[in-house]
């Protein structure tokens, strides 16, 4: 039996070849015939993989520690930990919590928001109201009327469950008349009535949501020119304190109103409107603000609940704006505004008298 | 060579070919390249920069090896590779430290890596053993080993190196202390 060492040293002459070509052939046989030493040289072979393994991972590490060494370690640091680490590590710990207690925050505004009424857009305008009447109490009487004027329609108007009511005023003489978008909104129909109770059907040929203002163009056969109108529309602004009045029908009676101008804007800063101290009520919505020479100025379209004796009137420049902005086709006759007004010297009750024939009670039919 | 690795970008197939062919620019460019991803996953995860610089080198090799064993596809990206290896080694560590605090806080995407580690912790095992057996062996035999079987110098070269008379001389010193640290070896493998 070979020393380890005469075994070791043949098996790395082999390995380097420095055996002779006999030599390397009795080597190879003796490999094939004897199991046990093939065995120990397979292991050294191994081993010296194992060595040569070794040394690979030493020079890589001792490559990478070069490298390393020529890091700027704490750029890189502070530039991992600035930018990501706290913010990110933060993030990624708290988000749950965060998140949480976003969601508190936002249920918690929206149930004050819903608790106190700031969140419904209804209820941001529960100090104002529109002055459209309900027509459904004094239905009765109405449709009484109507059936006596409007052969057409008896039985339509027994379908009709909601009613509602509003003034209005002629515009010209030859049918066109001027009230509230909200008046009129949703209609299926809508009747004129004047103050001897005669009804005539219009029809919608306009309407200007913004300003809240619907003109109406008579539809009806029976109907008949009015007069020459006694009133103008003012294109100026009014000035405060000016005394004012209005007529309209929140009832089935004519009603006169008197006041005066409180503020040159409307409701929550609308500048479009005037403020008037003027007892006005549902069924006032559309009817005329007048100054002392008979001059329109305004537009009723509502008051403030909460407060005492603040109606809100488009102004009357708006109107004439409006008019301006019908289109050509809609207008069957033509609509000629009045520029001479006949009221001027004439003391209030005359003024009233000329003027109530001009006024008008709207009357609107839903299906629903 | 620091400046032209700074100039250099090098897309993932063209560093493993680098690593292949045992490039020392590629190693650094690799380097460079997703060191400051692993140092922010060990910092964010109650670690510092030498555990870092020791998870980062440990997950270059496991890369390194797997390339030369010619079994590296790439059929995810390298930084997820990398990525991967480095979290696992973490959490391995972590364990072993008992200063884990449940999940690790990843900000990538990683791939599983079990086999690599594995096999990487099997080859540690002979590094280490190796390690061992070569600093039990002491000098001269630690350095001739070395410098004949690692660093391929000739016999020629060690003989003078060490002042032996000759090449067989020294030649003969090897193959004793070839056989020593054998048996050391063999011996701690049990």
């Amino acid at each position: 039996m070979e020393s380890e060492i005469d075994l070791i040293k043949k098996i790395e002459a082999y390995l380097f070849q420095e055996l002779s070509e006999n030599e390397k052939n009795d080597f190879e046989n003796q490999r094939s015939n004897n199991p046990a030493l093939d065995h120990k040289v397979v292991e050294h072979l191994n081993f010296l993989k194992n060595i040569q393994a070794y040394g690979d991972k030493k020079s890589l590490k001792a490559e990478m520690d070069q490298i390393h060494a020529g890091l700027n370690l704490s750029d890189i640091t502070h530039s991992v930990t600035e930018t990501s680490s706290i913010i990110i590590n933060f993030w990624h710990r708290y988000k749950t919590n965060l998140a949480i207690a976003a969601s508190v925050g936002i249920i918690c505004t929206i149930i004050t928001l819903l608790s106190t009424g700031q969140f419904t857009k209804n209820s941001q305008n529960s100090n104002y109201s529109a002055l459209k009447r309900d027509m459904d109490n004094i239905k009765k009487s109405q449709n009484a009327l109507i059936r006596g004027y409007d052969v057409s329609t008896p039985n339509k108007t027994n379908n009709h469950p909601s009613q509602f009511g509003g003034s209005g005023f002629a515009l010209t003489n030859n049918g066109y008349f001027v009230t509230n978008y909200h008046v009129v909104e949703g209609a299926d129909s809508v009747y004129i009535q004047n103050n001897q109770g005669q009804s005539f059907k219009v029809n919608i040929i306009y309407i200007d949501p913004t300003y809240d203002i619907a003109i109406l163009g008579i539809s009806d056969s029976t109907f008949k020119n009015l007069p020459s109108l006694p009133y103008t529309f003012k294109k100026s602004v009014c000035d405060l304190g000016e005394e004012v009045y209005t007529i309209g029908y929140p009832r089935d009676e004519v009603v006169y109103g008197k006041g005066y101008l409180s503020s040159a804007t409307g409701y929550g800063g609308d500048s479009t409107a005037y403020q008037v101290s003027i007892p006005v009520n549902p069924g006032n919505s559309g009817g005329p603000l007048l100054d002392n020479r008979g001059n329109i100025i305004g537009l009723i379209k509502g008051k403030q609940t909460q407060t005492d004796g603040a109606a809100f009137a488009i102004k009357s420049n708006f109107i004439l704006q409006s008019l301006d902005n019908i289109p050509e086709d809609s207008l069957k006759k033509k609509l000629n505004i009045n520029k001479q007004n006949n009221m001027a010297g004439l003391s209030r009750t005359q003024q009233i008298k000329k003027i109530e024939d001009f006024i008008f009670m709207i009357k609107v039919y839903n299906k629903d | 060579m620091n400046n032209n690795s700074k100039h250099i970008k090098l897309n993932d197939n063209e560093i493993v070919l680098g690593i292949l062919n045992n490039s020392s620019s590629t190693l650094n460019f690799l380097y460079k390249l997703h060191f400051p991803m692993i140092l922010q996953l060990i910092i964010n995860n109650n670690g510092n920069q030498d555990d870092a610089k020791d998870i980062y080198q440990e997950t270059i090799i496991v890369l390194h090896d797997k390339i030369k064993r010619g079994d590296f596809e790439l059929n995810s990206k390298l930084k997820t590779f990398i990525y991967s290896v480095s979290r696992r080694l973490w959490l391995k560590k972590l364990n072993q430290k008992s200063r884990f605090f449940g999940d690790i806080n990843d900000f990538e995407d990683f791939v599983a890596v079990e086999t690599d580690i594995e096999q990487h912790e099997e080859k540690d095992k002979q590094f280490l053993l190796m390690n061992d057996s070569l600093s039990g062996l002491g000098e001269p035999c630690k350095t001739i080993i070395e410098d004949f079987y690692i660093n391929a110098m000739s016999m020629q070269d060690i003989c003078e190196k060490f002042g032996y008379t000759n090449a067989d001389n020294a030649k003969t010193q090897k193959y004793k202390c070839l056989q020593r640290l054998k048996k050391i070896f063999f011996t701690n493998n049990q």
